[in-house]
């Protein structure tokens, strides 16, 4: 290596494990060491969450230029940089930041021996029961000690007993012999969510998380804490004894449960979702999601599943085959001229769809489409009031400028009977003010959804279609982000994912070709969607790309931003 | 580098073949004659014969749970084994201990517990990765069935071949 | 009345006497042969190799095992049971031929063999011709197409495969068949195999002229003498008979390892068991043809033929008792040969291809020929010049 590099303005030279490398100032050493490959075990460190330094798990080993003498020149090495004096005690790496000319040693043999002992120590009351702990196999706990531990215990004495299996919040348990007293969860409830129900009491061995005697931790986020959790201590009564972690696979995708987006990782087993979890994006979610939208896919594995496509003879459905009740919903709707026909979509349905059904619209010179408006509570963290995660795709797709403002007028229209035939794409709209009476009026009634429902049993066509989590597709979020849901368990049944379910109602109308990839399908899509415009589905990735300015803010990532600028956070 | 191997080179005779035949044809009717004097035995008469006494204290047979002297089912439903076997024979759906129950300290039992004894190579792992010392490959080796479906062990036909065993693990006991 | 005079003037009796011969000779003698054959193959198989082999089969519904006497029938049974599949791929017309070409050639052979002397003054041979060894290689050479239209009809390559070995092979060891088989005749001066049965009888074996006028000390010089040609001769036979039954250590065109099971590898049930049972017919037929030309067929040894007809007083007639001796003696032969030839496939790994083909070509042909040579000078050198 040549002389050292010059120190920039805000870029320090730090040496980590003898490799010499440039970061930022003011960077956690820590972090500097991740920066380097060097990866330096912790339990309490989050960048997300202020740094306490209580685990001792982090200890380096550092050192710096010694000071010269008035009028002495500091010694180079031939690298040009000044030779490092190693201080005798480690020091956390979580807390302290990094200077010019610093040297961490992550590998010596005193950091080597503090890991060891403070792994020995942590070891020295848990119980052993990873058989029957569910954060077994994710556990970092288990991952250090063989990394990092003795492998063998010396403690001759009985083992401290504390409180196991408590009921502290309607979603989590905790096991207090487990916990390593790390106090991540009590920071998140305390810094994050502002619900600072959670603390340790009695003292030394003894010490133990606890819940304040009469608030449970019940706010909307408290299913975080089961995730930066670092060992088994919280776990979810959701995902409790369901499935091993190391079964599972994990697939990259969108929450559905708002306009939020929050990214998330689906875990299934054999086609079945048995828990969800927030994927981290700095620009959406951060590291967290709300408890609603992670519990929310049960009804994916639900027994009103609808898993045949059926055409309403007489008072019952039949079940029948897909080009059969392809070509039935085609000659019901060519039977009518322009705006006889209205189609109401969900703002659940993916940009791809949405433009399917543009397309429909157009064949049938049908203006009377519009998105149902779904709006419930949201609140200062993530939840978004808006509950359907695409409405912004539904605006832009379908030219809408206020979703939603149609559907009095298409109501109205079957009423005085100007409106014969009537698609539905995802949506009840029998609990939204479409009674028997509205809709008995109709000549001709298509629904697609996933769930036997009222208007469903109304119709007659029903198409079963595909779950969140059972497609691929791209939708828009309320700060106007394109991101990708990704396809983690198969449909069931005979049901199909929907955009080939519209596209073969379209070629049937319109004997155009068919396109069999979706990515096709998106390309099509943004060369006639402006804000899509030069977008490929392949470029898209993982954390999504900003498409629309909606003038919107996340209130948390505002404040997480507040802090990062302060320092009390890495980020 | 390729090593060349010499083919030997035959003398005369034994390129004739014939004294090699006869050499071998000697060795055969040796046997023969050797197993028609009754001199040696080798094979046993399976079904009225068995080896059953002779069988060896690590005899892999049929994969069965145990309990253990409490009445406990030793197994925890941890699915180690689910993950180890190697042509996937395993299959367990957990359930928590009701807290009224007996047991209840130790959360979580096995709902389900299956094996199914058409995949089952009788390899041992599961008994090898087994954390509570819980499933043990018996001695049963004659496991038969009409169809597929009798030959998938339920929980409780496991238990039935398996029985109790005693010590081992005291991971339960008051103390731990 | 015209029919009726067609009818009077056939015989009837010679016809039926035939009839009765074949009926007896291929289903109370060849077929269960055959099936005793496996079930014996088995058996050594295992003795050979220090195990058990089939014992269990016996009478049904009892447990009396009879050392596995009824396996033959179960197998049978079995056979006749199976699913018979004809794959789609296949030409069907040649497919089921192809069985029936490698079963009826190795029963036919049969028909010259002299498996007795007399029985109440008729000939145990059911048809006395003069040509027998050439009508023996004529109808022999025919089972090569059973195996070669089985390899083609298959339409696989596995088959297809032992098919063309086969056909290579079987026509190759023909040669040596014809041919060593020549000094044979030429000692005999015969064509008819019950002459030269008959001849052995009185005058000492082919391999054993120990008595009558072929001892030497009764002046049988030429027979001593001969002796060296006439192991020759029997060696390269009995090896080409090996060859051209398809036996270990020459059974290239069904060779496991390399081919599943060569030609039959698409045949099920009854079909492959046709190709089965053929295969073991000829080895029986084969282990006839060396004992009738080379160990005296049915006669016994040492001129106990002759002393036995002297004591039953007449000299023309031979009495029924010594009738069925002959069978006897013929079928303890044959079987005794079947036991060799079932232990030396228990003994002999395969040969290679081209080991084969060497021996064949280079070694068998031209032993077979000189052979011819030698034994032409010797009858020269040793026999009066005919009158």
């Amino acid at each position: 290596m040549s002389a050292a590099k010059t120190q920039t303005e805000d870029l320090v030279n730090v040496q980590v494990d003898g490799h010499w490398i440039q970061v930022k100032k003011g960077t956690r050493m820590i972090e500097a060491c991740k920066q380097a490959s060097a990866e330096v075990p912790h339990y309490c460190y989050h960048p997300k969450l202020t740094s306490p330094g209580n685990c001792r798990m982090c200890l380096v080993e550092m050192g710096m230029p010694p000071r010269p003498a008035p009028g002495q020149e500091a010694e180079l090495d031939n690298d040009g940089h000044a030779e490092i004096s190693w201080m005798p005690r480690p020091v956390i790496a979580c807390a302290n930041t990094v200077a010019e000319g610093m040297g961490i040693r992550t590998q010596s043999t005193l950091a080597k021996e503090c890991r060891e002992g403070v792994m020995e120590f942590l070891l020295i009351n848990h119980p052993l029961d990873c058989p029957i702990c569910d954060q077994a196999g994710e556990c970092t706990l288990q991952e250090y000690s063989v990394e990092h531990g003795k492998g063998e215990s010396r403690f001759l004495e009985d083992k401290v007993k504390k409180p196991k299996n408590v009921d502290i919040g309607p979603r989590i348990r905790l096991d207090d012999e487990r916990c390593v007293l790390c106090s991540r969860c009590v920071r998140f409830t305390r810094e994050i969510v502002d619900d600072d129900v959670l603390g340790f009491v009695d003292r030394g061995s003894h010490n133990v998380l606890t819940v304040h005697p009469d608030k449970p931790l019940a706010n909307n986020y408290s299913l975080n804490t089961v995730d930066i959790c670092p060992v088994g201590a919280l776990t979810s009564n959701d995902f409790r004894f369901k499935m091993r972690v190391w079964f599972m696979r994990e697939t990259k995708s969108i929450c559905n449960g708002c306009a939020r987006g929050c990214n998330i990782l689906i875990s299934s087993r054999e086609n079945k979702i048995y828990r969800q979890t927030p994927r981290e994006n700095n620009e959406v979610n951060s590291s967290w999601m709300c408890d609603s939208g992670r519990l929310d896919y049960h009804f994916l594995d639900s027994s009103a599943r609808l898993t045949d496509p059926m055409i309403k003879k007489g008072k019952s459905h039949e079940t029948v085959d897909w080009p059969q009740a392809v070509r039935r919903v085609a000659e019901g709707l060519i039977k009518y001229k322009g705006d006889e026909v209205a189609i109401i979509v969900s703002a659940r349905m993916t940009n791809e769809e949405l433009y399917l059904v543009r397309v429909l619209a157009d064949t049938l010179e049908t203006k009377n489409v519009d998105a149902l408006k779904c709006h419930g509570e949201g609140d200062d963290y993530l939840s978004h009031k808006d509950k359907r995660p695409n409405t912004n795709g539904a605006k832009v797709i379908l030219k809408l400028r206020s979703p939603g403002s149609k559907i009095k007028s298409i109501k109205r229209g079957i009423e005085s009977g100007s409106i014969k035939a009537l698609l539905v794409y995802g949506e009840n709209i029998a609990s939204k003010g479409f009674g028997d009476d509205v809709l008995s009026k109709l000549k001709f009634l298509v629904t697609s959804h996933i769930l036997a429902n009222p208007t469903a049993k109304l119709s007659s066509i029903v198409l079963p279609g595909s779950g969140y989590a059972e497609k691929r597709g791209s939708m828009i979020n309320a700060t106007g982000r394109l991101q990708l849901l990704n396809k983690a368990i198969e449909p069931p049944g005979n049901s199909r994912d929907d955009w080939e379910i519209l596209q073969d109602i379209n070629r049937a109308i319109d004997g155009k070709d068919f396109t069999y990839e979706l990515a096709d399908l998106f390309s099509e899509m943004a060369s006639v969607v402006p804000a899509l415009k030069g977008l490929h589905l392949s470029g898209v990735g993982e954390n999504g790309v900003q498409v629309i300015e909606t003038g919107e803010t996340i209130p948390l990532l505002e404040r997480e931003a507040q802090r990062v600028k302060q320092g009390l956070i890495v980020g | 580098m390729p090593i060349t191997v010499e083919r030997p080179k035959l003398t005369l005779l034994e390129k004739f073949y014939f004294p090699a035949i006869i050499k071998g044809l000697r060795i055969t009717i040796g046997h023969a004659i050797r197993i028609l004097r009754r001199k040696k035995k080798v094979t046993m008469q399976y079904p009225e014969e068995k080896w059953d006494d002779n069988m060896p204290e690590y005899y892999r047979g049929a994969p069965a749970l145990v309990t253990d002297e409490h009445g406990r089912e030793r197994c925890v439903s941890c699915q180690l084994c689910e993950f180890i076997c190697p042509p996937r024979a395993i299959t367990i759906i957990p359930e928590e201990i009701p807290s009224d129950d007996k047991w209840s300290k130790v959360e979580k039992r096995p709902k389900e517990f299956e094996i199914d004894m058409i995949r089952c190579i009788y390899c041992g792992m599961c008994e090898e990765v087994c954390p509570e010392q819980a499933i043990y490959l018996r001695k049963d080796y004659a496991i038969t069935g009409h169809n597929r479906e009798e030959m998938v062990h339920d929980k409780e036909k496991l238990y039935e071949i398996g029985g109790v065993r005693e010590g081992l693990v005291n991971k339960w006991n008051k103390l731990k | 009345m015209e029919a009726g005079n067609i009818l009077t003037s056939i015989e009837v009796m010679p016809i039926l006497i035939s009839f009765i011969k074949i009926v007896v000779v291929i289903f109370a003698v060849i077929l269960p042969m055959v099936a005793y054959s496996v079930w014996a193959e088995r058996r050594v198989s295992a003795v050979i190799q220090e195990r058990v082999g089939p014992n269990r089969v016996g009478i049904p519904f009892t447990k009396i095992g009879l050392f596995g006497l009824g396996q033959p029938i179960a197998d049978g049974i079995k056979f006749l049971l199976k699913e018979d599949f004809t794959p789609g791929h296949v030409n069907k017309l040649y497919y089921w031929l192809a069985p029936a070409l490698t079963m009826v050639p190795a029963l036919l052979t049969c028909a010259v063999l002299p498996f007795g002397s007399e029985l109440f003054g008729e000939k145990m041979v059911i048809a006395d011709l003069n040509v027998g060894p050439l009508f023996v290689f004529a109808i022999a050479s025919l089972s090569v197409y059973g195996i070669v239209l089985a390899g083609w009809a298959s339409n696989s390559k596995y088959s297809f495969l032992g098919g063309v070995r086969s056909s290579s092979q079987m026509i190759s060891y023909e040669i040596s068949l014809g041919l060593s088989l020549v000094p044979v005749l030429l000692i005999f001066g015969e064509l008819n195999l019950s002459e030269i049965v008959r001849e052995q009888s009185k005058n000492g074996w082919l391999l054993l002229p120990f008595w009558g006028e072929g001892a030497i000390w009764n002046g049988g010089v030429d027979r001593f003498f001969l002796l060296f040609p006439a192991f020759i001769a029997f060696i390269v036979f009995t090896t080409s008979i090996f060859a051209e039954t398809n036996r270990l250590p020459f059974d290239l065109p069904e060779c496991e390892t390399e081919l599943v099971a060569g030609y039959h590898t698409e045949y099920s049930s009854m079909k492959f068991a046709l190709f089965f049972l053929g295969e073991y017919a000829a080895m029986i037929i084969g282990s006839g043809l060396i004992v009738t030309l080379f160990l005296g067929g049915w006669s016994l040894p040492f001129g106990l033929d002759a002393y036995l007809m002297s004591v039953s007083g007449d000299p023309q007639q031979i009495p029924w008792w010594l009738g069925l001796i002959h069978i006897g003696t013929f079928l303890a032969k044959v079987i005794a040969f079947i036991l060799f030839f079932i232990w030396v496939r228990w003994t002999l790994p395969r040969f290679r291809y081209d080991q084969l083909m060497k021996l064949g070509w280079i070694i068998f042909f031209e032993l077979a020929l000189v052979n011819i040579f030698i034994t032409a000078g010797i009858l020269i050198l040793t026999r009066d010049p005919a009158p």
